[in-house]
């Protein structure tokens, strides 16, 4: 069944939608497999849309709406203001670390009663990493969509098995003293690393602060740089 | 399935390749693409853990070249066809058949913003007994079901030890393939970088994964 659905797939993403027939039979081979890449997405994706609109399964509004929303509305911003709210409130961030949805809901980022979310913290001694490594799973609700390179094949495999190596490759070289927790998202809870908060910051409010935390330092890929000399806060 | 999704430890993939101001989409074709399976969605004839399973079974040469929007729409094809919303056929011509009474989508701009935080549903406010305690030594089952699971094969067989009891979910092995939810509790379980690589790896550093109630045995 497996092998005839995978058959059925592989047509599927091969011809233009003529041939999804899921009563192929087993005639699975590399030279076949080579073929699947489709040619044309962009027409057979609007020929769906087309059929789905046509037959009442979507609302094309809904789907120009939701499309706005995670090009322009939720995106890492969201993760920045939370992290920069538990920096110059501890209350909060104790909230936070005990009930993502509970301190994320004062936001209107999550429900309480919704989807889970955990925030795990960065200190000077423990540094944690997020990754699915099996498909891309991402928090959403507070960074958006996640980037290419988070759902690609180096970064899944690697993350796990030598996570010191990934940071390098984004310019973080750990001291071997430093605690590496990786967090693999393998169920339906979604990640967020809460990243240290960087020196010389002091003077800075929460939105200043919010203004330095990058989606990279979310998922923990990288640490927040402390503000550039010279520029004015 | 051991699949090629199932990629945790390979090694030689090539480096990360980081693009700066990445948009979200870099075509138009893609947010169609993901905001039709998000409408989709919403008639609930299937679950996310499906839609994973659709992707999983691709041909791993296939799987590893097409794009993740392109694994997005083949899987969105699959369910559509499968779950009884379109046929195979209405694909192919890109109308529907003869006849087809219109339906009233379920999603609607307005719903959109109490929809999106409780997109996944996966948690079940059931009341269970934990199988495990937080603190246990727990051993992760050395399974290789040919269906859907989440217990990756770098950690089968490992020993690790109960993080955090995160209340009770549905199981995806049975809920991929529409044979019930099995609803469990999931643990974030803490292994030890040397238990899951060997002596070479950083004695302090650790994995944790989420693992249900029936990955599980006590160690």
């Amino acid at each position: 069944m497996t092998t005839n659905r995978r058959d059925f797939l592989a047509s599927a993403v091969t011809a233009a939608g003529a041939a999804l027939t899921p009563e192929l039979p087993h005639t699975h081979t590399h030279d076949h497999e080579h073929q699947a890449v489709p040619s044309d997405p962009a027409l057979r994706v609007k020929a769906l849309e087309s059929l789905l609109v046509e037959k009442g399964l979507v609302d094309r509004a809904a789907l120009d709406a939701l499309v706005d929303t995670y090009e322009n509305k939720i995106g890492p911003r969201n993760g920045a203001r939370v992290v920069a709210r538990a920096w110059v409130d501890p209350a909060y961030k104790t909230r936070l670390l005990a009930d993502a949805n509970d301190a994320m809901a004062d936001f209107g980022y999550l429900s309480k009663q919704g989807d889970r979310m955990v925030v795990v913290e960065n200190t000077s001694s423990v540094h944690n990493l997020i990754v699915c490594t099996l498909c891309s799973c991402y928090p959403w609700p507070v960074l958006g969509l996640p980037p290419v390179w988070y759902k690609s094949a180096p970064y899944r495999s690697r993350s796990v098995i030598d996570p010191r190596g990934v940071l390098r490759e984004f310019g973080l070289d750990l001291p071997a003293d430093v605690e590496v927790r990786v967090w693999d998202s393998t169920a339906e809870l979604r990640y967020l690393v809460l990243p240290e908060r960087p020196a010389g910051t002091e003077h800075l409010n929460e939105e200043q602060l919010a203004a330095l935390v990058t989606r990279d330092s979310m998922v923990g890929v990288t640490k927040v740089a402390p503000p550039q000399a010279g520029v004015s806060s | 399935m051991n699949g090629i999704h199932d990629m945790g430890g390979m090694q030689d993939m090539g480096p990360i390749e980081y693009e700066k101001g990445e948009p979200v989409f870099h075509a138009p074709w893609e947010s169609r693409v993901f905001a039709m399976f998000l409408a989709a969605s919403a008639w609930r004839k299937w679950n996310l853990d499906a839609f994973r399973h659709t992707r999983e079974v691709l041909p791993p040469d296939g799987y590893l070249r097409v794009s993740y929007y392109e694994q997005w729409f083949s899987g969105l094809l699959d369910l559509l066809v499968r779950r009884g919303l379109a046929t195979a056929a209405e694909i192919a011509s890109g109308v529907p058949a003869p006849g087809t009474a219109k339906a009233t989508p379920p999603l609607t701009p307005d719903r959109i913003p109490a929809a999106l935080p409780n997109r996944i549903r996966a948690k079940r406010d059931v009341e269970m007994s934990p199988r495990f305690q937080i603190g246990q030594r727990v051993r992760a089952r050395n399974i290789n079901p040919v269906g859907h699971t989440r217990l990756p094969r770098y950690a089968r067989g490992k020993f690790g030890m109960v993080d955090r009891d995160h209340g009770v979910f549905v199981f995806p092995d049975t809920n991929a393939h529409f044979l019930g939810e099995k609803p469990q509790h999931v643990y974030s379980v803490r292994f030890a970088a040397r238990e899951l690589w060997g002596e070479q790896a950083p004695q302090k550093d650790s994995v944790y994964l989420d693992m249900w109630d029936d990955y599980l045995d006590p160690a």
